[in-house]
């Protein structure tokens, strides 16, 4: 089962990703980001700090818009996972293509720098 | 969950799972009971329940089109050393060994949501075996205690 929660504060939007992503669901987390692209939303963070799980559904979801994130000057960042669920992102070399912070301050920074 | 005592000494497990996406949370409840008592790190029997649950959610979509009459076959067995789970099924054949994993940059160029799960599955798992007869096609994916 998945939640999602949006937050809008500030210049960013905020998604926390409650749950498990997987084949089942991975299509909702599919359309909030697709939403916010929309809404040309510049600046996006996903808090993981209560994602339980994740399978390739949900990661496919984040490598498909890598490449619109960086055509459309998007800044994404992920914060909060668990080491389990980190390591998933790390088997396949995601934590290489994608801003991935312990903290929620970290992810604020880089997602204001520059 | 019961396991059942083997002459060997192996402990096993099954489960039979539907055709439909919505049963692989309950694919992952039966594999984090099977794991509990393993001497696998919380890291690893993650990483398992994970590789397991991508074979069948493959199954489940690509060979059975997510029909809910059909339904996969899952044995576990398990010893000190080694756990191996073995997937049947009667759908189309996907043979897991003769499959080329795609390259992560070609999945992002397409926009693909999906086609990275077998690189998970190959990456994860120690030994994958596949055989396939015209009524039954086998996976059995082994995972060693003290492994990767």
């Amino acid at each position: 089962m998945l939640k999602i929660e949006k937050t809008e504060t500030g210049d960013h939007c905020v998604l926390r990703l409650v749950g498990e992503v997987d084949a089942s669901n991975s299509v909702e987390l599919d359309l909030a980001i697709q939403q916010l692209m929309a809404e040309n939303v510049k600046k996006i963070l996903v808090d993981g700090s209560a994602l339980e799980y994740i399978s390739s559904a949900g990661l496919g979801v984040f490598m498909s818009y890598l490449e619109d994130f960086q055509d459309n000057g998007v800044r994404f960042a992920i914060f909060g996972l668990s080491n389990k669920v980190k390591n998933v992102f790390h088997i396949l070399g995601l934590d290489q293509l994608l801003t991935i912070e312990d903290e929620e301050q970290g992810a604020l920074e880089w997602l204001y720098e520059g | 969950m019961r396991s059942k005592e083997l002459s060997n000494g192996y402990m096993r497990d099954e489960l039979k799972i539907y055709c439909e996406k919505s049963r692989l949370s309950e694919l992952r409840l039966f594999l984090t009971d099977v794991l509990e008592d393993t001497r696998l790190s919380e890291i690893n029997r993650h990483q398992v329940i994970l590789a397991v649950e991508e074979v069948c959610a493959n199954l489940i979509i690509h060979s059975h089109e997510c029909n809910p009459k059909d339904f996969i076959q899952l044995d576990v067995a398990k010893d000190k050393h080694k756990i191996t789970f073995e997937i049947k099924d009667s759908g189309k054949a996907f043979n897991i060994l003769e499959y080329q994993v795609p390259q992560l940059a070609d999945v992002i160029r397409e926009k693909k949501k999906g086609g990275v799960g077998i690189i998970l599955v190959k990456k994860i798992m120690d030994l994958i075996e596949f055989e396939s007869t015209p009524h039954q096609n086998i996976c059995r994916l082994t995972k060693c205690i003290n492994s990767k």
